[in-house]
């Protein structure tokens, strides 16, 4: 492997297996590792050349932890090296009615007097939902056929709804804490 | 002009040979210098024996200005020529300064006749940009490290507040320039804060860094593991801190004192001064007298007690809160994983602000290393490591940004290319379109922060990408690349992938002052100090040559195999053309040797980094892959 020539894939940098499956514990220790020998600190008294290559190995070191880190991204990155295209896929309308009923109920949560409580609730819900979700991603990764990758390719769409609605939920909680 | 010495050709300097370097800490209120010295970090005292250098800056007619207690004595005497606080204008355009509330005590210069909008503090001795005072803190450290330890530093890291953003990272780093100094890292002071800490209590799991300074707040999360410090989220608020307790109490002694709206800036800041020493004294009593002068003359005394403190700046503490909880998020933390809290920073000095931290995050505050040093102690330790006087250690720093980078899209807003926190060195490309047809070039418009409309957000930089061939409307693809490095400074690249027409920038924050202003502030300083400034190009270069020097030799002396015997006699033949150019007296052609130098070395960078990576990752290789 040519670790420095910034085209390895990430699974190939952090020698983990190619699999929608990674040991977190692993994954961290590895990228500590690695950092430890890429970093910019380890390259303040060298040569102009080994500097450059370490910022660009360290950024892309960063990167790598931060895609495999993630199972969302983890799994669109997978899809990627599979050749499966993540644009454009058509979501069954039983899902988006699902959203916007969730989306009614993050609404109807300003305001009410048990706000804490309905928050609390509907994150229970999600979560619920979205553990849902990483476990249709994870059969569909290790059964590996075209048909399943397209099933993982619409669950991962799926998925990054719930990861927008994840974000706006923060956002009401911080609403609430402030008011 | 001291020569420098330059080792004799196969001759090497001595391998563990220590070098100076130290950390600093620029504040808001106070600075501070701190070095390593036989293992042990500690700060360094001035001549008179005092380690907090004030952070005022006084200029006089005809006269080099004055830093430190000095000037901070002039503060209510010549107020317009004493500038104080002055990082709240760091990287800050006029009307950001107005913004806060002490524009009214200085008379700003809009830049007029200089190519840049930095807002300058008219002086005595003239027009003062705030990288220019901030400066003369940091040549006033410097001249204090060097005489105490007797040599040149080789190096410092300065500290930064964690929640600074581009723009105010490079201003600081333009002071440093100005000041003479080397610049090994920035360093976000929460994270200096972690490593004082660390180092100390070899403890692992998540820390909280609780910084609450003269004039900036920042929180930050870190995740310590065997010397590793993992900034794992960042918040807060560059316009927050004691300044503000002070300002309010003032405001509170105004009202009881019976004092009108219109206020002098020698009265005000003589009220600001009465409010912060009562706030100093009510850390260790329950009640304080103050007394503030009427119109006529006559004296309002009065009590000031801890419950009426209290309440004055409780508003403020809690809108620390609200950084802490985004930052509990971002990192994906619950409370109950929080080992403990590091209170950094003079207002954390206040009992108030222990009671309602330990409150928020249902865990101990550590306050055992002096809350004043405890940065700037970090930060000799961060610099004792970079410049290689401890070549086997194991700390590694990984820091983040603290706000997101993107750029403006149609209809003013922006789109994200790298988010808010992410681990810092990190590069990021995203492609862009153009709009009409026959579009020839684009504006880059480079904008930091976490809202959606360009107008909420930071303007960093702004530049063109021409010379794009015609194309129908959506037709080109423009890669726009985004680096920060580990001092989490951005640079922009944008590039036609069809034509290959490329434009970049090293950002220069629109508020930030041009390459030109700060060659010409370095040519009037050396005018003042008689040196040359051939000279000083010489000598700079000189350095660079050995720098380089030294740096292939010790790889050389490491990882040789690496090479094959015709690579070997190449580099050889480029180390000795270096040497031999370095002897000499041209600094364009001691240049042209380092780039060359670079050049024949590059393959072999490439090569010694992976036997690296390899080396670290074997283990694991054998046991997954065979």
């Amino acid at each position: 492997m040519q670790a420095s020539d910034l085209t390895s894939d990430y699974f190939e940098l952090f020698a983990l297996p190619v699999s929608f499956g990674v040991d977190g514990a692993a994954l961290s220790e590895r990228y500590r590792e690695l950092q430890r020998v890429v970093h910019p600190d380890r390259f303040v008294n060298a040569s102009d050349a080994e500097r450059r290559l370490s910022m660009q190995l360290a950024a892309r070191v960063n990167e790598g932890f931060r895609i495999l880190k993630d199972p969302l991204a983890r799994a669109r990155y997978l899809l990627e090296l599979k050749g499966v295209a993540l644009d454009d896929t058509r979501l069954d309308g039983g899902f988006l009615m699902q959203q916007m009923e969730l989306r009614e109920r993050m609404d109807a949560v300003k305001g009410a007097v048990d706000a804490g409580q309905r928050l609390y609730e509907l994150r229970d819900v999600i979560c619920t939902l979205e553990s849902q979700l990483l476990d249709e991603l994870s059969s569909s990764f290790s059964d590996g056929s075209p048909q399943a990758l397209q099933r993982a390719r619409d669950a991962s769409r799926k998925l990054q709804f719930f990861h927008r609605l994840g974000e706006e939920m923060a956002q009401l909680e911080d609403e609430l804490a402030m008011s | 002009m001291a020569l420098l010495q330059i080792s004799e050709p196969g001759q090497t300097a001595a391998p563990h040979q220590h070098k100076l370097a130290a950390g600093i800490d620029l504040g808001t209120t106070n600075s501070l210098v701190a070095t390593v010295r036989s293992g042990l970090a500690e700060t360094l005292p001035d001549e008179n024996g005092s380690h907090l250098l004030p952070s005022v800056v006084r200029y006089r007619l005809g006269l080099p200005p004055q830093v430190g207690e000095e000037a901070r004595a002039a503060l209510i005497e010549d107020p317009h020529n004493t500038i104080s606080s002055v990082k709240r204008f760091m990287g800050r355009g006029l009307a950001d300064i107005c913004k806060g509330c002490s524009c009214s005590e200085y008379d700003f210069a809009e830049g007029a006749g200089s190519d840049s909008s930095v807002p300058r503090i008219r002086t005595v001795a003239g027009d003062i940009s705030p990288v220019e005072a901030s400066a003369e803190i940091l040549k006033t450290l410097k001249a204090c490290a060097e005489k105490t330890l007797d040599g040149e530093l080789t190096g410092v890291v300065i500290t930064v507040p964690a929640y600074f953003d581009d723009a105010q990272r490079q201003a600081t780093k333009d002071a440093a320039q100005l000041a003479g100094l080397t610049v090994l890292r920035l360093l976000n002071e929460p994270t200096a804060a972690a490593v004082a800490y660390g180092l100390d209590r070899e403890s692992e799991g998540v820390h909280v860094v609780y910084d609450l300074g003269g004039g900036t707040f920042d929180i930050s999360i870190l995740r310590l593991n065997r010397g590793v410090f993992e900034v794992m989220s960042t918040a807060g608020n560059t316009a927050l801190g004691g300044d503000d307790f002070d300002h309010t109490i003032a405001q509170w002694l105004a009202g009881q004192a019976g004092l009108g709206a219109e206020m002098t800036v020698h009265k005000m800041r003589a009220l600001r001064a009465e409010a912060c020493r009562a706030k100093e004294a009510l850390s260790d009593v329950e009640s304080v007298s103050v007394a503030v002068p009427r119109d006529d003359g006559s004296v309002w005394q009065g009590e000031l007690d801890r419950e009426q403190l209290n309440a004055l700046i409780d508003p403020l503490i809690q809108k620390t809160l609200s950084p802490c909880r985004r930052a509990l998020r971002d990192a994906g933390i619950e409370l109950d994983e929080i080992e403990d809290v590091v209170m950094v920073g003079g207002s954390t000095r206040s009992p108030r602000v222990r009671e309602r931290v330990g409150e928020f995050f249902h865990c101990e505050v550590l306050v055992d290393i002096d809350p004043d040093k405890v940065v700037a102690v970090g930060a000799a330790i961060q610099a004792d490591v970079l410049v290689g006087n401890k070549p086997d250690d194991e700390m590694l720093l990984l820091d983040v940004i603290p706000l997101s980078l993107g750029i403006e899209t149609m209809g003013g807003l922006v789109e994200k290319v790298i988010p808010r926190n992410a681990t810092i060195p990190c590069a990021k490309a995203q492609d862009f379109t153009t709009f009409k047809d026959g579009q020839t070039a684009l504006a880059v418009h480079v904008v930091q922060g976490e809202r959606e409309l360009v107008s909420d957000c930071r303007s960093l930089a702004r530049f063109e990408l021409r010379g794009i061939p015609p194309m129908a409307a959506g037709a080109a693809r423009i890669r726009v690349t985004f680096q920060v490095d580990a001092d989490g400074l951005l640079s922009v690249t944008a590039r036609e992938q069809a034509s290959g027409v490329e434009s970049s920038v090293q950002v220069k924050p629109s508020y930030g002052l041009s390459d030109s202003e700060i060659e010409q502030m370095l040519r009037d300083s050396m005018a003042h100090a008689e040196e040359d400034v051939a000279a000083r190009n010489l000598r700079e270069m000189q350095v660079e040559a050995r720098r380089a020097i030294e740096a292939l030799e010790s790889a050389l002396a490491s990882d040789a195999a690496l090479l094959s015997a015709d690579e070997r006699t190449r580099l050889d033949a480029a180390l000795e053309d270096l040497r031999a150019k370095a002897e000499g007296s041209d600094h364009l052609s001691i240049k042209q040797a380092i780039e060359a130098l670079n050049i024949a070395s590059d393959g072999f960078a490439a090569r010694r980094m992976d036997a690296g990576i390899h080396a670290a990752m074997a283990g694991h290789k054998l046991e997954e892959f065979s």
